[in-house]
């Protein structure tokens, strides 16, 4: 009796969530990843901001405005979301001129903009204006994408790519690019242009080369051989591979990481947390990690295969797939598989602006995900 | 003509899942390909980054052994370790190294003349390391830094471990002293064993007993962070570090009585010149002194350039030990010796006399050998011959010897080789004979040995050189009547942490036995009266003694000065005046200590050399010690 009361009052209580959940458009199974990834980065970034206290706090106060952002974006409905992207995308790319004329310089790139208020990075509002607006775009036309089509997508990603890469911010371009290309190839470009793409791509290898800055071409150049420069550029993937490999299968434990606590590991509590997480908690906690990052991209994919329409399954698709290409280009980099490029480890890495975006993208995978939804009920 | 499509949902919809299957593909391995590269670097190069990991973090700090303590032969402490300030620098913290190198001058912390060989030390190490500029700091530079201190970012004061010598010059020539490591000295020695440590022993016993003095260094791993500074150690994790601890130096006793050395130093004062005491019935050395001497607390706290230059041109050449390495003619002090020989070979007998008449000639040749008593002694003995040193005498005892017998003899009893002292930079002297001559001079006219040479041999000129030291040990064998030891400074080693004392027995060289042994004490005998007969050379310098001396004086003539040696004009003569020199023993019948001195430019051995035996004497029989 009292056995069966409890269950009964169990059932109710997950019912009430439920519930709770429709009316605010949330998805529980996505919410569940992303706040046990955001609760592990919390609790690395604690061992990776060192005495640093405040740092810490400043996370979690950001996660708080991060996760406000994601449930305020979710109460919009889809079609106004489908509506606002053109208009999102011109904001974009007036603000990024903007940037380019009178931006604010930090660390030797030109990135930021100051509006009185608050500084920020108009390239963070392209990493979802960019799919939005492609979406957009294909959403009026037959899909597959006729060639005049894939062209003039390409046009829309590669103004905003080349005006972020020229701050120069590669990460975020890269980040920008694939976002965008994503929409394209989920919309179903076809494979031979896809292949024409990779050959082009190669033939432009030389011409790109000439247009990177000298430190990028340096941090190509040291992947190859990362020795050839040990205390330079090299440094930074040396000092994360120790980190990584000294972890071994059970890390060192929580705050024990000597590469970490004793500053060898270069920017430790931003790009390079990954090689923190792989020097306390070993390759447990890698694979930990990478788990949950898995278990968020493969509910992302599968809440677009449920949307409705072309505009909010592209969209969706796409948002779930750039994080996952945000997993691999910092991981890869932090591991020495790819250059070192500045990308944070999302949800991991210490940084406002990037994980507002974040969230923001959540949101609006959400808020599309519901319509669906709420259409079939 | 245009073809006009229009949207299929169904196919969008088919195209978006094959394409999201795909992509999941690709998401599948990718993360796969991400777990396998952190298996790489964690599961099978786990050991390697491991090993580059802890090389990361941990520097080793060097932890130098204290040197061992050198005590007298009564436990006196002649050379320890003191704690010492001393400046150190930090490059990054100062700043502008220059500013901060010329306040340093500005307020006398370092002396203008150092001031670029300081700049090149500092430049030469990393800037996070801490530079010593200056060694063992006194009391008033210690204030005048306190004073100062604000203006002078990156200086400090730290305490260190110091060579000091409490007796500063005496017996420094014995001691030597300790110095900075040198370039010369980086290609000679074990890096390992003098990690941490910056000085090594430069001359005497500092330097021959270098290998028991240092221990060896220990050292700890420290944790640093990627700047190279150390950095607390969290509690609990101390034991990843290692750490051995250093190993300090042997302790050693020496022969050497400070007190007497005292003694000779003072009754030397004002001279240059060599006294060496020994105990000939082991050979000890209880004093070893060089005049003038040094403070060799003056090398040991890093000698500036003007105080070292200052040494090394002085005319009086306070660096030079003359008892190792000053070589003299012996002069008439080798007379008992000649008289051994002679009575040895049986080409002579006490009781055999001759006529000095003041000069001897060579049979068949006119060249005059002059006595130094113009008139002659008349007629002596073999005893007289000894107690006045008549000339005539030994002019003719050598020539009835000839050279060779008197090589032999001579070479036995030591002299023409080192004596083998427990220090290092000895000479061996010259002790002529036909064979050196050959080897000595290119010139086949120089090659000949003329019978001229071993005449004046009799009296210890000539080619002859011997070093105070020789003396010393040649008179040792005749005040033991033929028992021969090496000469040595140090008796004993201590272990410092036990107390254990490691006694040396003394070190026996070949016996030199005669045919008949109460020969010895017909030599003995004369040379008693040397400073006690009626005629006796060393007759004012022993009266009153509580003791018999058995003695002998001698004069070497100095023949020129030495073209690298620059006097003014006034010294030039007294610079060409004889060496005073003077070998005894006593008491004559059970000998406690022999004596050797030698007073430069000091003429009569009776005058100059004999009082200052007479007063170790004293100093040193008085007390009834051995």
């Amino acid at each position: 009796m009292y056995e069966e009361f409890s269950a009964s009052r169990t059932r109710r209580t997950v019912t009430a969530t439920a519930r709770l959940m429709r009316a605010l458009h949330l998805d529980g199974m996505l919410l569940s990843g992303l706040a046990v990834v955001g609760i592990f980065g919390l609790f690395v970034l604690y061992s990776a901001a060192g005495d640093n206290t405040a740092l810490w706090f400043s996370q979690v106060a950001r996660f708080g405005i991060g996760f406000a952002v994601m449930i305020a974006i979710a109460q919009v409905p889809d079609h106004f979301i489908r509506m606002a992207s053109p208009i999102a995308y011109v904001l974009g790319l007036v603000l990024l001129l903007l940037v380019a004329v009178a931006g604010d310089v930090g660390k030797g790139a030109q990135r930021w903009l100051d509006i009185g208020i608050i500084r920020f990075q108009p390239s963070e509002i392209m990493k979802l204006a960019v799919p939005m607006m492609c979406a957009w775009y294909l959403h009026q036309r037959p899909l597959p994408p006729s060639l005049w089509n894939v062209v003039a997508v390409l046009a829309m990603i590669l103004v905003p790519v080349l005006l972020i890469a020229e701050e120069p911010d590669l990460g975020t371009a890269l980040l920008v690019a694939a976002a965008g290309l994503l929409v394209v190839v989920l919309g179903g470009l076809p494979w031979t242009y896809m292949l024409g793409g990779v050959v082009i791509a190669g033939a432009a290898v030389p011409l790109v080369w000439s247009m990177l800055h000298d430190y990028q071409r340096q941090r190509i150049l040291t992947l190859l051989d990362p020795q050839s420069d040990a205390l330079g550029a090299g440094y930074h993937i040396i000092q994360s591979q120790i980190a990584i490999g000294s972890g071994g299968v059970f890390g060192k434990g929580w705050t024990n990481g000597s590469q970490a606590q004793l500053e060898f590991l270069p920017e430790r509590s931003t790009d390079f947390i990954f090689a923190v997480i792989g020097e306390e908690l070993g390759l447990l906690g890698l694979i930990a990690l990478l788990a949950g990052y898995m278990f968020i991209v493969g509910r992302g994919m599968y809440m677009s295969t449920q949307c409705r329409d072309a505009f909010t399954r592209l969209l969706s698709g796409s948002i779930a797939l750039t994080f996952f290409v945000y997993v691999f280009v910092n991981a890869g980099m932090v591991t020495g598989l790819l250059p070192v490029v500045g990308v944070p480890l999302p949800l991991v890495s210490y940084g406002g602006t990037s994980l507002v975006t974040l969230m923001a993208g959540f949101g609006m995978l959400m808020s599309l995900y519901s319509s669906r939804k709420l259409l079939g009920s | 003509m245009r073809r006009v499509r229009i949207k299929d949902e169904y196919l969008e919809q088919r195209i978006f899942l094959q394409r999201s299957a795909v992509a999941a593909f690709i998401v599948l391995g990718v993360m796969l390909l991400l777990a396998g590269r952190a298996f790489w670097l964690q599961v099978l190069r786990h050991d390697h980054y491991a090993e580059l990991s802890q090389g990361n973090r941990a520097r080793i700090e060097p932890l130098p052994p204290n040197r061992g303590i050198i005590y007298d032969r009564a436990g006196r402490v002649i050379a320890e370790n003191t704690p010492a300030y001393q400046l150190e620098l930090v490059r990054e913290q100062a700043g502008d190294l220059d500013t901060t190198l010329a306040e340093l001058e500005r307020f006398g912390l370092i002396e203008v003349d150092d001031l670029e060989r300081v700049r090149q030390l500092v430049l030469s190490r990393r800037s996070f390391e801490a530079v010593p500029i200056r060694l063992q700091l006194d009391d008033e530079l210690v204030a005048r830094f306190a004073v100062h201190r604000h203006e002078l970012p990156g200086v400090t004061l730290e305490t260190r471990m110091a060579r000091h010598y409490p007796f500063g010059a005496i017996g420094a020539h014995a001691l030597g002293y300790v110095g900075t490591i040198s370039e010369d000295d980086v290609t000679r020695l074990d890096k390992e064993r003098y990690f941490g440590t910056g000085v090594v022993g430069k001359t005497g016993i500092e330097r021959a007993y270098e290998d028991d003095l240092l221990g060896s260094s220990g050292y700890r791993e420290v944790l640093v962070n990627a700047a190279g500074r150390s950095v607390e150690l969290a509690e609990g994790k101390a034991d990843q570090l290692r750490s051995r601890q250093p190993q300090a130096g042997r302790d050693l006793r020496l022969t050497l009585d400070i007190d007497l050395q005292r003694v000779a130093e003072e009754a030397m004062a004002g001279h240059r010149g060599a006294v060496v005491a020994i105990d000939p019935s082991n050979g000890d050395v209880l004093v070893l002194a060089s005049l003038p001497s040094f403070d060799p607390n003056g090398f040991a706290r890093g000698i500036s350039r003007r105080d070292y230059l200052a040494l090394t041109e002085d005319p009086d050449q306070p660096l030079f030990n003359r008892v190792l390495r000053g070589t003299y003619p012996p002069g008439s002090t080798i007379k008992p010796i000649m008289a051994l020989a002679g009575l040895e070979y049986e080409v002579i007998r006490p009781q055999d006399s001759i006529y000095c008449a003041g000069q001897y000639y060579l049979p068949g040749s006119r060249h005059k050998y002059r006595d130094w008593k113009h008139e002659g002694h008349g007629t002596v003995d073999m005893h007289d011959a000894i107690m006045e040193s008549c000339d005539v005498y030994f002019y003719r005892l050598a020539n009835t010897l000839g050279i060779d017998r008197i090589h032999d003899i001579m070479t036995r009893i030591g002299f023409g080789a080192p004596t083998g002292i427990d220090i290092g930079g000895e000479r061996g002297g010259i002790m002529p004979s036909p064979q050196w001559k050959k080897t000595a001079f290119s010139g086949h006219s120089q090659q000949v040995w003329f019978p001229g040479e071993t005449v004046i041999l009799g009296i210890g000129q000539g080619y002859w050189a011997a070093t105070p030291l020789q003396l010393a040990t040649a008179t040792a064998v005749l005040a033991t009547r033929g028992k021969h030891f090496r000469p040595r400074l140090v008796r004993a080693f201590v272990d410092p942490v036990t107390g254990a004392v490691d006694e040396r027995a003394p070190w026996p060289l070949p016996a030199i036995v005669l045919k008949d042994q109460a020969n010895w004490e017909v030599i003995v005998d004369a040379m008693v009266a040397v400073t006690s007969g009626a005629r006796g050379t060393a007759v004012r310098a022993s009266r009153g003694a509580a003791y018999s001396i058995a003695g002998k004086t001698g004069t070497a003539q100095v023949y020129s000065i030495g073209q690298t040696e620059k006097y003014d004009a006034s010294q030039v003569a007294e610079r060409l005046r004889d060496h005073a020199l003077f070998v005894a023993f006593a008491p004559a019948d059970a000998p406690k200590l022999v004596i050797a001195v030698l007073v430069e430019n000091g003429g009569h051995g009776s005058s100059a050399a004999a009082p200052i035996a007479r007063s170790i004497f004293d100093a040193y029989l008085a007390r009834g010690t051995g």
